[in-house]
């Protein structure tokens, strides 16, 4: 009866934890706010709208940013953002689509999830947003005209310091850097020209579109590594693979121990 | 007493204790000498001989500087230590005496008769024949290993001579240049971004040669004394070598939001050192010891960035003196 009882809570307790985790991984889009008759607005009509409920309250009511927080806000949220004016369609575009915006306060790093508009929306709000005065346009790398041999040259010298040399992220002081794996063409080809968060922006001085093409395909390129070694262990350099060398080593070194004693056992 | 006289005096000790050791007469023996084992004696010589001839190939792949053969220089050192290994597990498995007995004792009547006891047992199993063999194929593989794990001290760099140190190739008015050699314009150089610049004419190579330069807004400035006409329009250019262990400081962290994010940064990707471009270099993280070197600048007529004088301080990784001058040409 009671290994039964204690098998029914190891159940329960799993089932809570794997239920957490689900939770953790794919939290639900919360907290949008839809103004009334979204469903046949025309397209700016619908962006206004969308952008008033859900971004304004950061940003300025036309994107004019609010620098200094305010002072309580709705749900203890004190609304301070940086000025959209100029940033174009691109901008909002990459941080709807990555799911990064919304975000809670001011100055929490912005991460990757699931998106919390649809696509009809997410072009809406940017339409809006671009309204507030011009900026770059969505843009469109063509990766399958870029040599990945060359862009894994440039990925080095440009993006590898943080995002690790096949864009498994890591950590900057300051923010985690995001694992790249996920990330479409047209997103890394954004997020290079904006410098999300603490990323430094690189514009078409330091990387021009040919370059970016270049290293957009080397970034599709290396989310399936060939791998010669065999196992990849997480392809995040030479912590794992030390940790393997000293299991292994471990074991080597037990086996050693065994042949010396022999005689002695025996 | 000197130097001289002291090792004349231990070399004459050494030798006097040497020829004495020869003179000394071998006690009689009370059991016959038995053949012992040569076949495992010669086997673990053999072995010995290996591992030194190994540690002699760590030596000579070291000295030959073949640097892409790291593999070769870490399996000569395993194999030479596991080949130690296996001569002393032989050793111990075939003549080293090893006998396990178990007996009361009667109280020694004759403490005389020990010494004699101990011989008679020392002498009943086996041991070593080829002494000086063995001592000396052990000696070789000890003192080659020795060599082999002292010899890359050489690496650590010329001793206590540091003068290389202070070299820089940046003066008053040499040009800064991209990678493809092109000078940099000031107004080239934008917000929220970093450049990698070199000494134009000069050889790239050089430890004190990258610069990362960016643009800081000029109201937030706030340099050391002295260093009020170091930036131009904003412009800073500091030494892209950390001054912790020598990586390139290949990061900058840019705040997207400022009003609410961690303030810009330029950041060494191996340790994140963590230096502020807009205190002159201070550091605000990480294990640097001491600031980033900065690089005065000027813009010339032409709206081209130049050098206006030498680095603040000797680039990269500390070293004993640092602090005492600032770099030459």
């Amino acid at each position: 009866m009671r290994a039964r009882r204690k098998a029914l809570l190891a159940v329960v307790l799993l089932g809570g934890l794997a239920a957490a985790a689900i939770a953790e991984a794919q939290p639900p889009p919360s907290g949008i706010t839809y103004p009334p008759g979204t469903s046949k607005q025309k397209q700016m009509q619908l962006g206004e709208g969308l952008f008033a409920a859900n971004c304004a309250s950061c940003h300025g009511f036309r994107g004019e940013g609010v620098l200094t927080p305010r002072e309580g806000g709705v749900g203890g949220i004190s609304g301070q953002g940086p000025s959209l004016i100029g940033v174009g369609e691109m901008a909002p575009d990459f941080y709807l689509r990555t799911g990064r915006m919304p975000i809670g306060h001011a100055g929490e790093e912005p991460e990757r999830q699931r998106p919390y508009f649809s696509s009809h929306e997410i072009e809406a709000i940017s339409a809006y947003v671009a309204s507030f005065g011009g900026g770059p346009e969505v843009p469109e790398p063509e990766p399958d005209y870029g040599s990945p041999a060359e862009g894994m040259s440039l990925f080095t010298e440009h993006c590898a310091g943080c995002h690790q040399i096949v864009g498994e992220g890591g950590y900057v002081t300051g923010a985690k850097v995001p694992v790249l794996g996920h990330a479409t063409p047209t997103e890394i080809a954004e997020a290079v020209r904006i410098g999300p968060f603490l990323m430094p922006k690189f514009p078409k001085s330091q990387i021009s579109d040919d370059d970016l093409d270049k290293i957009i395909a080397y970034v599709q390129r290396s989310k399936h590594p060939e791998d010669p070694g065999g196992w990849g262990i997480g392809h995040i350099g030479p912590v794992p693979e030390g940790i393997v060398a000293w299991l292994v080593a471990a074991i080597v070194l037990v086996g050693f121990c065994a042949v010396i004693g022999r005689r002695l056992s025996s | 007493m000197k130097t001289g006289t002291k090792l004349k005096l231990a070399l004459l000790t050494a030798f006097g204790f040497l020829r004495e050791a020869g003179r000394r007469k071998k006690p009689e023996r009370i059991v016959k000498a038995e053949g012992g084992d040569p076949r495992a004696e010669l086997v673990v010589a053999l072995l010995l001989l290996g591992a030194a001839a190994c540690a002699v190939a760590f030596v000579v792949i070291y000295a030959l500087d073949w640097s892409h053969l790291t593999r070769w220089l870490g399996l000569s050192l395993g194999a030479c230590l596991l080949l130690i290994a296996a001569a002393l597990i032989h050793a111990g498995e075939t003549f080293v005496p090893t006998e396990e007995l178990e007996e009361d004792y009667p109280p020694l009547e004759h403490p005389e008769a020990q010494e004699e006891l101990g011989q008679i047992g020392r002498e009943s199993v086996g041991g070593f024949t080829r002494k000086r063999l063995l001592l000396g194929a052990a000696g070789a593989a000890g003192a080659a290993l020795g060599a082999a794990l002292v010899v890359p001290a050489a690496s650590l760099g010329p001793f206590l001579d540091t003068e290389s140190f202070y070299y820089s190739p940046w003066h008053r008015d040499r040009r800064l240049v991209d990678e493809q050699g092109k000078p940099y314009r000031a107004d080239e150089i934008e917000y929220e971004t970093f450049y990698t610049a070199f000494p134009e004419n000069a050889y790239r190579e050089e430890l004190a040669a990258p610069l990362v330069v960016v643009r800081v807004d000029p109201s937030e400035l706030e340099l050391p004394e002295g260093r009020g006409n170091w930036a131009p329009e904003g412009i800073v250019a500091y030494s892209k070598i950390c001054t912790h262990a020598g990586c390139a400081v290949a990061l900058y962290r840019k705040p997207r939001f400022p009003q609410a994010e961690p303030r810009p940064a330029l950041v060494c990707p191996c340790h994140y050192s963590t230096f502020d471009p807009a205190e002159g270099g201070k550091v605000i993280f990480g294990p640097a010891g001491r600031e980033l070197p900065q690089l005065p600048l000027l813009v010339d007529s032409a709206g081209e960035l130049r050098a206006a004088g030498d680095f603040s301080a000797p680039v990269g990784p500390s070293f004993w003196g640092v602090r005492t001058r600032r770099p030459t040409a």
